[in-house]
């Protein structure tokens, strides 16, 4: 945006005074998240909003404990890291190819994505289970990365084909000259220039497998194998109204995902604001 | 001024659409080093046909029978929508998705993009703020709607903040009265789903060319005037992407309900997705489940459809 014409005028400061006070009251829960994790059991009765009467960080290790956050987050890493990795591994090929491919399946390939984006998860997701249940693969991480591979493969080929088409052939062309294979060429000259849409696709998928509650409660409810959100829901259906306890438990299962908003912020608001851009 | 804007040759997405590079091959791929064999393409195909488009035909199939998720199933015919459209409860589920996407959608696109517009100008703390209004759209949707049912308690910050503004004299306990559970999700949708919206039109606005709206401001244009003429019509691409995706989630509610009432009180704030869940899996009624879901699909792909054609740039606009 350029605003050559514009100044900051007393209108920019009323606006920007508006939306601030916007955001101040769009944070309130965090600032309460905070506050509250780190207060007595006493004081939940007492002043619950109030600011800490003394703090405790002891809590989380209580609540870090109780709901068994190290596994849990332990779980959501394995799952979600291993769901990304097939989902830009898969993603990446597919898109080079419907890119270069010589017939009509790339094409066949690419409107199966753009229908599967918009097709919702709730229809399939209950045959899915059956016969993952047949498989034996309820419960276990093999069957959740099976999941969120046929739930976002068609973003993931999405993102990538946009990216893959725009490409300039030359460096492949260079490659195949000197005699590289199509695997070859695609290793060492296609992956390493796809590298931004690597970082969205991951990002993007990455967030929302993290995130995801309706899978896991479907799949994983009951076994070790429980990733951050529903080890939180199943540790708050306990302890209901130790809200200091409960507060605690949601940080930490926060945290991950704060600490990658601060580091790539303009990657995940890129991602999600969908190619409007580029 | 309509006049003269014609003469800018807008370049807006609709130009983009004609890009060759999007929808089909480049022809010269043929015959030249470099293509890739089809063989390539197998393996996103079959992750495509077995974990995605056959169990959802599969589920499509299963909405006309008794199945109960082991023995045989059994085909029952429409009864499942027959008792779908008939069953008080999963009318209600039916009622609040709506109500809920409803209010989600409006408020959710008419607030990022009141932000977008006021982010897109002259304001130093642009970042930050940005930075906070689009944070709840990347956290856990279950866990954050904890803090909202410590928020919403009878003693919780809400009603002190509304007593002490003088707009009410008792406090409610806003989850479990069923006059305001309802509303009280859709807030929680709505400061989840705003800053979604907002980092679409905030990107949509920044495609703009500023020479456009100078032009516009040159004519002598209000401010007013060239938001509704100029930048409004050119975030239709913007538009197409944030009211289907706001739509998709707000149909799916599930997290937010499951945390903050559970589908309660009385099954006033039950969605599909929680009826779907629950129906399926704590029921065992498997048919009846897929039922649900095929008219939750069917939902969400027509209305997704309809946003879509509805708000795609029109031919005749440059």
């Amino acid at each position: 945006m350029s605003t050559a014409y514009h100044r900051y005028t007393w209108r920019s400061a009323l606006r920007e005074t508006l939306l601030l006070g916007g955001a101040a009251l769009w944070i309130v829960p965090f600032v309460l998240l905070v506050m509250v994790s780190l207060e007595p059991a006493a004081q939940i009765l007492s002043d619950p909003t109030g600011l800490p009467d003394s703090w405790h960080p002891g809590n989380y290790v209580k609540a870090w404990n109780e709901a068994g956050i190290g596994r849990a987050a332990v779980n959501s890493v394995v799952i979600t890291a291993g769901s990304v990795a097939v989902l830009v591994a898969l993603g990446s090929v597919s898109a080079y190819a419907i890119a270069r491919a010589r017939g009509r399946m790339g094409n066949l390939v690419f409107v199966l994505s753009v229908v599967g984006i918009i097709l919702p998860s709730q229809l399939g997701v209950i045959p899915l289970y059956t016969a993952l249940r047949s498989l034996g693969l309820v419960g276990g991480y093999a069957g959740m990365i099976v999941l969120y591979t046929g739930l976002w493969l068609p973003l993931a080929i999405f993102l990538y084909t946009g990216f893959a088409r725009s490409l300039p052939r030359e460096y492949e062309e260079a490659a195949c000259v000197d005699g590289a294979s199509t695997l070859r060429t695609f290793l060492s000259v296609v992956f390493p220039l796809l590298r931004p849409a690597t970082g969205t696709v991951a990002v993007l998928t990455g967030v929302q497998i993290w995130n995801d509650f309706f899978f896991p409660i479907i799949f994983l409810n009951g076994t070790p194998n429980t990733p951050l959100p529903l080890t939180v829901y199943t540790y708050i259906g306990g302890v209901a109204t130790k809200w200091n306890l409960v507060f605690a438990a949601v940080a930490m299962s926060l945290l991950p995902v704060l600490v990658l908003f601060i580091a790539a912020q303009r990657r995940l608001m890129r991602g999600f604001s969908g190619g409007i851009k580029n | 001024m309509a006049v003269h804007l014609a003469d800018h040759q807008i370049p807006t997405r609709s130009g983009k659409k004609a890009d060759p590079r999007i929808g089909r091959p480049a022809k010269r791929a043929s015959g030249q080093p470099g293509g890739v064999p089809w063989p390539w393409l197998l393996p996103a195909l079959l992750c495509l046909i077995l974990a995605r488009f056959l169990p959802t035909l599969a589920g499509a199939g299963y909405a006309f029978t008794d199945w109960n998720g082991l023995s045989g199933a059994r085909f029952v015919g429409p009864a499942n929508f027959e008792e779908i459209f008939t069953d008080p409860l999963a009318l209600r589920a039916l009622r609040n998705t709506i109500v809920i996407a409803l209010v989600v959608v409006c408020a959710g696109n008419l607030v990022g993009l009141l932000l977008a517009m006021g982010l897109n100008t002259v304001v130093k703390s642009r970042y930050l703020l940005r930075a906070v209004f689009f944070l709840p759209a990347v956290m856990s949707s279950l866990s954050t709607a904890y803090v909202w049912k410590f928020l919403f308690q009878t003693d919780g910050i809400i009603n002190h903040a509304l007593h002490w503004l003088h707009l009410q004299d008792q406090p409610r306990s806003w989850l479990a009265d069923p006059a305001t559970a309802l509303w009280s999700v859709c807030l929680v949708m709505i400061w989840q789903m705003t800053g979604l919206a907002m980092v679409i039109y905030l990107a949509g606005l920044q495609a703009i060319p500023a020479d456009l709206d100078e032009a516009a401001a040159v004519d002598g244009a209000s401010p007013w005037r060239r938001t509704l003429a100029v930048t409004l019509p050119l975030l239709r691409p913007a538009t197409m992407i944030a009211v289907p995706l706001v739509s998709i989630v707000a149909l799916g509610t599930f997290d937010q309900v499951m945390s903050l009432t559970g589908g309660g009180p009385v099954n006033m704030t039950e969605t599909l997705a929680t009826q779907v869940y629950k129906q399926t899996f704590a029921n065992g009624r498997y048919g009846y489940g897929t039922a649900l879901s095929l008219v939750l699909t069917l939902i969400i792909v027509v209305v997704a459809l309809v946003q879509m054609v509805a708000v795609r740039p029109r031919k005749d606009t440059p």
